[in-house]
């Protein structure tokens, strides 16, 4: 049992914290959302010059062979930085995709344009009838002679506005819930058939909804075994999930130092509001829902690349109820602490309440997984 | 980074988990299981099968008994010992008295004192607490006065726990009533055959008598018996706190509720499925594991520090593992007196007590799951409460 970093992770640590500190402060990121799309594609290319893009790809296709440790480091620095850029979808939810369940020529094609940060990708899977649940996919594909026909609306597909590359979920066989019958495909976001309607969400990250009618894509198109998709799905939104847990600590982290902060400046009755008993109890108890997020996103960076698949799925559904529940606490309440302030626009703690309230639905909220783990039967064994 | 256990780790699991099992009793196996407190004879049997094997004080330094496991190895044979479950040696030997004496005692008092606590032939209780002396602990009163070898000790202790059992006290003391109040405490150890002690007991809220009051009347301690120097007791005192990493959380105990409760939910039917099969009840399951996780985790963290840093320094992290560990001991506790339901409401202390092995209600388990949730309400309390790690938390971590 160890906690320590490597002298490689260490590096990476310091390099990506000292990007964030120095182009990710409040004001800066403000510039960047007001960029086109949302986000800086300078910043971007900085990512792509740290081999930030390359980070869970093997070295074979052109990576850096970094697991779930490396990407803890950097989401945990996004969190802290409320970074908008894409990296969600086209690294960790596409790369996976990739990485998992890529051809050799697709990973040969791809990966190497995503790691030099020339492509962007999104990951059209979720649906609106679906809520949280994964196998529940009603668009459809169907076989017409060489090609594949897609049809169906995509929801909630994060950097869906961006993307130059989709990787699309549908039905080949099977009802609509069905584990069996679901296939990946890859699709041009500006294929004919392919319209987009991008939003952006609470957090101030870009998402859109995606429609195919009719979309014809060739047989290569296709991403692993027709039909067999949905083991893969779950494991790389296993993997995301963790990586979102993460990025969740940095975000409380940021928070409640930030409210901290505030409690030592701001006076009121004459004194430091933070010698109030009532308002230290307060930011204690933010603390402490802090470090325990941050022991399940370890735990659950620990169990993201466990083969064992009902192994991996109940820790990763404990590490996010936990990550729910602190993310809920430490956002309202670092609002709380602020006072009047903290409910404006340009008080920063407001922004990362917004953001967790968002990581806290994403993959799923609070009830959905504490359900899923009590029907797995927990983590305690009855034996 | 990796948070598993080491392949010698997992081994060493496995090797205290089978002596557990085969080594406490039948008979006070079946009292741990039931959740019946255990008298002190039984105690006194057990610590001596595990000091026979070494392993009564592995913590404490090795010249002096410890058994030289590392922090991680610690954690382990405690969860085990809360798991298994087999009772857990007097808290006041082990992690009070013991470490202090190895760290301030003499080479007398080491050699005198040292062996006789790890084999429990001396139970130690501890003074501290006054009847206006609780949170605020350095008010004490109880005084102490020179007279040629002796202090002469006069006053009032409360909640002086096991002290019918006791051989020994180790108490705090006022030898100077002019000094600022943290610096005229003294440390004495104050054999409980001594005349002028007078012990009145206190019935808790289980209906159980573990604790008691100590009235003290012109007590003569040998001045052999000081800790360390004259006054300066409140630093050994202090030393303590935030020293005990391994096991402040008792992730253990709480791990074994939850799994009992699993078990026992079982064979309790709600209509005409088990309640084990309810979803709220697996709900409300799931949600005390996941807490139960991350302060294992955080237990871990706090741990793997300990054994990096070269400080003496306590860890403030301990407090939150006081925290959410004691509402969590808590939790558990009140969820198995939940699947008890109405077969909790029966009182049997005899039962409880450890008086008589069995019950004559059915369900002979449940009669101590309500005394259990009670008693538990006492470890948010001791040891410093919830709310003053809360202001230890807020002064040495966030600077409030």
């Amino acid at each position: 049992m160890n906690f320590d970093l490597s002298d490689e992770q260490r590096m990476l640590k310091d390099s990506v914290d000292r990007l964030i500190a120095d182009q990710y402060d409040f004001e800066s990121r403000k510039r960047h959302a007001a960029q086109p799309d949302g986000w800086s594609r300078d910043i971007w290319g900085q990512f792509a010059e740290m081999g930030l893009l390359a980070l869970p790809f093997s070295e074979e296709d052109g990576g850096f062979g970094g697991g779930p440790v490396e990407t803890m480091i950097v989401m945990e620095a996004f969190g802290r930085g409320l970074v908008l850029e894409p990296y969600l979808s086209t690294v960790i939810l596409c790369g996976n995709l990739l990485r998992l369940g890529g051809s050799p020529e697709q990973r040969a094609e791809l990966i190497p344009q995503i790691a030099g940060g020339e492509l962007l990708m999104a990951f059209a899977h979720g649906e609106a009838q679906a809520r949280f649940d994964l196998a529940d996919v009603a668009a459809t594909a169907r076989q017409e002679g060489d090609a594949w026909v897609l049809n169906g609306a995509k929801r909630y597909v994060v950097h869906g506005d961006c993307s130059d590359r989709l990787i699309v979920s549908a039905r080949v066989s099977g009802g609509r819930r069905d584990r069996d019958g679901i296939a990946l495909f890859l699709v041009d976001a500006r294929a004919p058939g392919v319209s987009r309607r991008g939003y952006v969400m609470q957090n101030g990250m870009r998402a859109a909804d995606v429609n195919l009618a009719n979309v014809r894509v060739p047989a290569e198109a296709l991403l692993g075994a027709a039909g067999k998709a949905l083991p893969t799905i779950e494991r790389v939104v296993d993997i995301a999930t963790a990586a979102i847990c993460t990025e969740a600590v940095g975000s409380m982290e940021r928070a409640t130092d930030i409210t901290v902060e505030y409690l030592k400046v701001r006076k009121q009755f004459g004194v430091t509001i933070g010698s109030f008993q009532a308002l230290q109890h307060r930011a204690v108890d933010m603390l402490v829902a802090v470090e325990q997020a941050r022991s399940m996103a370890m735990f659950a960076t620990m169990m993201a690349d466990e083969e064992d698949s009902a192994e991996r799925a109940k820790s990763i559904s404990a590490a996010k109820v936990q990550i729910g529940k602190s993310a809920k606490f430490v956002g309202t309440q670092g609002v709380q602490l602020h006072g009047g302030i903290g409910v404006t626009e340009e008080c920063q703690v407001g922004h990362y309440y917004r953001h967790l309230t968002v990581l806290e639905m994403l993959f799923g909220d609070t009830d959905h997984h504490l359900a899923a783990l009590a029907r797995a039967g927990g983590l305690v064994g009855a034996a | 980074m990796d948070l598993r256990y080491t392949e010698e780790e997992l081994a060493f699991r496995d090797e205290v988990r089978a002596f557990f099992k085969t080594a406490l009793p039948a008979d006070i196996r079946r009292k741990c299981e039931l959740g019946q407190r255990i008298s002190k004879d039984e105690m006194k049997r057990w610590v001596r099968i595990l000091f026979d094997k070494g392993w009564a004080t592995p913590a404490w330094a090795k010249d002096w008994g410890g058994t030289g496991w590392d922090a991680v190895k610690q954690y382990i044979y405690k969860e085990e010992m809360h798991m298994s479950p087999v009772p857990e040696p007097i808290s006041f030997n082990v992690n009070m008295i013991g470490p202090v004496l190895i760290a301030f005692g003499t080479e007398e008092q080491k050699k005198h004192f040292l062996p006789k606590i790890a084999s429990l032939d001396y139970w130690f209780c501890q003074g501290f607490s006054e009847p206006g002396s609780g949170s605020d602990l350095a008010s004490l009163r109880t005084s102490a006065v020179r007279d040629g070898d002796h202090y002469v000790v006069n006053g009032q202790k409360l909640w002086t726990s096991t002290a019918h059992h006791a051989d020994w006290c180790f108490m705090l003391v006022r030898t100077d009533p002019a000094a600022k109040k943290q610096q005229g405490i003294s440390y004495l150890l104050m054999d409980m055959k001594t005349p002028g002690i007078t012990i009145r007991p206190i019935v808790t809220l289980d209906g159980h008598h573990e604790t008691n009051e100590m009235f003290l009347d012109n007590v003569r301690v040998p001045v052999a018996n000081l800790v360390g120097v004259e006054n300066k007791g409140w630093d050994y005192a202090k030393f303590l706190l935030g020293h005990e990493r391994s096991g402040i959380a008792r992730v253990g105990v709480s791990k074994y509720r939850v799994r009992r409760a699993k078990q026992l939910a079982q064979t309790v039917m709600i209509g005409d499925q088990p309640l084990a099969e309810e979803p709220r009840f697996r709900e409300r399951v799931a949600a005390i594991e996941v807490e139960l996780k991350a302060l294992e985790m955080t237990q871990m963290r706090v741990i793997s520090e300990s054994m990096k840093s070269q400080s003496d320094k306590p860890d403030p992290k301990t407090s939150i593992l006081k925290i959410k560990g004691s509402e969590l001991q808590q939790a558990a506790a009140e969820l198995l007196m939940e699947v008890a339901a109405y077969d909790a409401l029966e009182c049997d202390y005899d039962f409880l007590r450890g008086l008589r092995a069995t019950a004559e209600a059915d369900r002979d388990w449940a009669l101590t799951t309500a005394p259990n949730a009670y008693f538990a309400r006492h470890v948010s309390i001791v040891g410093g409460s919830n709310e003053i790690q809360h202001n230890i938390v807020a002064k040495a971590i966030l600077g409030l």
